[in-house]
């Protein structure tokens, strides 16, 4: 088991025949995913060659569900189509959205995730879950990869990661590679994003397989916040935090398009001070972090 | 990217929000002649990116054009929290009766939008959210279907605004929203809003955060960035695509692949400067996922260019991108660099084909490179290089 995504996750991707696509497609199927095509408009009826395996390319995301049964698609279309894209997976009915796309208006992110909620089971549809955008996807190490996170960074193991930046997420997984993850997600630093730390502590809490969580915060909102409020009501199982941009002059938007101190709001220290409040121990660095995750898991039964 | 009011109030006038005519001068002599050409009282108002001008002093009447050039000689190079005034609006002065406030902004939490609006305007509004946050309605907006003119009255009435400007400043809000997402913005704030002595609504200042990832559907933006009040490396970084931001008070220049790698670079660098004179980092400087020598080469250039910098860090960890490319491209850009690399190079390589790339910076064996093994190692290391060249200096 994991969270989001399983070795029986069946993936398209959107995009699949630009340079990106094409080239992160190789890599997911190289670790093992169950990649069964691609979506490109007025490109249906294509194929791709991959080491030798042919995928075909759809013209649209309904055609691609219909023909292999995908509930997961992984999106590299440029930021100008993105969120027609995202919006045509939501109406088509996926199960899940990883948008690895870079530079998405937010505007349309906020149109997408706002149309992802309304269809969901109260309107008698499928629940649509983002992830992203901005982001660089999900891994269940060993079962599954949507997305560009590196595959042989670690294996499987019992612990859950969520976090708003790639590199750290790489770095955090290089650090920890001796233990192993259920679960990595990368839920990206754009200011609206679909999947939220919360959403996956939750998910990590239910999951059997995962034992403790890493959460991976950075300046901007008070996504960190809102989260060390719901691990003081909902979870119960060991989390070990790190915030980066301490350092961070106010005003300034530091890589990430969400990731800005404005005035006194979305500082480093109130996010740090807020999950130390619930408990939550949190790293000075990444390896120190590490360490105290490390101590858990060697704490654990 | 915020912008000035007047740039703001341009938006806002090409949208259709009532505001008065204003002139954009660099001198006093202007704001002379542009007092004159709009006749009667003025205000000259100073324009920098930040609240607060008010008490500063940068906001003053002036009744004939000989005073507002007085006065904006005097508000003109003056500086307001750290942001030195270049120009002034010169704009008629308003008798104003009631000031109100109106905006629409991203709610990140939410995941959507939100109008704000309050009859008590035209003082700070998160004094008002924190004193009488009664008085601030907050009325989300749904981005499917956005704001009309139900919509704007349901707004204007949650504020309870008087009845006579009820109609008026509803129709304000349509016209604002309309701003803000035929503009692509994530703020737009109206503060205050007034209702003049003649009963007129009119938006007296204005705020405006521009997305910039929508940049691409609006060519005319790049118009209103402000090259003349930004950094000089900030912006020979963004000629390059380079994401860049020079930090004051810094001596170790970092660069590092991947925001949130970077971001936590420079509170590493900062910790471990405690223990070596108060060294801090000198900049953000991220080269993304896919580095290759040249941006290597361009990222080293700008950050060795900042007279601040005394070492740099350079701190990588491979995920697609595979290490020993990434030393390559650093040996490649010393190269390239020559003898404008001169500043001792801390460089941390981890992850994807670490060893090869250990391999060739060893081989490379270059006088100003020193390698370290781990992150917080090596930022300790910068930060001590650091403080044996400020002591030379010194």
């Amino acid at each position: 088991m994991a969270i989001l995504l399983t070795k029986d996750s069946r993936i398209i991707v959107q995009g699949m025949t630009g340079a990106e696509g094409r080239r992160h497609t190789q890599r997911m199927l190289r670790a093992g995913s169950q990649v069964v095509g691609g979506v490109t408009p007025g490109k249906g009826g294509q194929t791709v060659d991959f080491d030798g395996a042919s995928l075909p390319v759809f013209g649209t995301v309904a055609e691609s569900i219909a023909a292999t049964g995908a509930d997961v698609s992984v999106v590299f279309v440029p930021p100008r189509f993105a969120k027609a894209a995202v919006l045509e997976a939501i109406d088509a009915g996926i199960g899940l959205i990883v948008v690895i796309t870079e530079g998405i208006p937010v505007h349309d992110a906020a149109a997408f995730c706002a149309h992802a909620g309304a269809t969901g089971l109260a309107a008698g549809g499928v629940q649509t879950r983002i992830v992203g955008p901005n982001c660089p996807g999900v891994i269940s190490p060993g079962a599954s990869n949507a997305g560009i996170i590196p595959a042989d960074i670690t294996g499987p193991g019992r612990i859950g990661l969520v976090s708003k930046s790639g590199t750290l997420t790489y770095q955090m997984m290089y650090e920890l590679r001796d233990i192993g993850f259920s679960t990595c997600v990368g839920i990206g630093g754009d200011p609206v994003i679909g999947t939220t730390h919360i959403d996956a502590l939750q998910a990590f809490e239910h999951d059997p397989d995962t034992a403790a969580m890493v959460m991976i915060g950075e300046i901007g909102g008070d996504a960190e916040e809102r989260a060390a409020e719901y691990i003081k009501a909902h979870i119960t199982k060991p989390v070990v935090g790190y915030i980066a941009g301490f350092t961070a002059p106010e005003g300034k938007t530091m890589g990430h398009a969400g990731a800005i101190v404005s005035g006194s709001s979305g500082t480093a220290a109130a996010k740090k001070d807020a999950l130390e409040a619930v408990g939550v121990r949190v790293g000075t660095t990444p390896s120190d972090t590490a360490d105290l995750m490390r101590e858990i898991m060697h704490s654990l039964p | 990217m915020d912008l000035y009011e007047y740039q703001a109030k341009d938006l806002f006038g090409a949208h259709g929000v009532p505001v008065l005519p204003g002139r954009v001068v660099t001198t006093a002599a202007q704001a002379r002649a542009a007092a004159a050409e709009l006749g009667g009282a003025v205000v000259v108002k100073a324009q920098v990116k930040t609240g607060g001008r008010g008490k500063a002093g940068g906001v003053q009447l002036a009744s004939t054009p000989d005073e507002a050039q007085r006065k904006a000689a005097g508000i003109l190079g003056m500086d307001i929290k750290g942001h030195r005034v270049h120009r002034v609006l010169v704009t008629p002065a308003c008798e104003i009766a009631e000031e109100y406030y109106l905006s629409f902004l991203l709610d990140r939490a939410h995941r959507t939008f939100l109008a704000m609006a309050s009859v008590q305007g035209g003082m700070d509004i998160e004094e008002v959210a924190a004193t009488a946050p009664e008085a601030l309605a907050k009325v989300p907006v749904d981005p499917r279907f956005g704001v009309d003119a139900a919509k704007a009255a349901e707004i204007i009435a949650a504020a309870a605004f008087p009845a006579e400007v009820a109609q008026a400043a509803a129709d304000t809000a349509l016209k604002l929203w309309e701003v803000f997402v035929a503009e692509d913005a994530t703020l737009v704030e109206v503060n205050p809003l007034v209702r003049d002595t003649h009963g007129s609504i009119i938006a007296l200042d204005g705020k405006v955060t521009l997305d910039d990832n929508a940049a691409f559907r609006h060519p005319g933006h790049a118009e209103l960035v402000d090259s003349a009040g930004q950094d000089p490396l900030e912006a020979a970084a963004k000629a390059r695509h380079l994401n860049y931001v020079k930090l004051v008070d810094g001596q170790v220049g970092i660069i590092g692949n991947g925001a949130g790698l970077v971001m936590s670079t420079l509170d590493v660098v900062a910790a471990a400067g405690r223990a070596h004179g108060g060294m801090r980092p000198a900049n953000f400087l991220d080269i993304g996922g896919g580095a290759n020598a040249q941006v290597m080469a361009d990222g080293l250039e700008i950050v060795l260019g900042d007279p601040d910098v005394l070492s740099v860090f350079v701190n990588v960890f491979g995920g697609i991108t595979a290490c020993d490319q990434v030393a390559a491209g650093i040996v490649q850009a010393l190269d390239m660099l020559g003898e404008a690399a001169a500043k001792p190079l801390v460089v941390r390589l981890d992850g994807n084909n670490v060893a090869e790339g250990r391999r060739i910076l060893a081989r490379a064996a270059h006088p100003l490179v020193t390698m370290v093994d781990t992150m917080d190692a090596a930022a300790d290391k910068a930060a001590e290089l650091a403080t044996v060249i400020f002591a030379k200096g010194a």
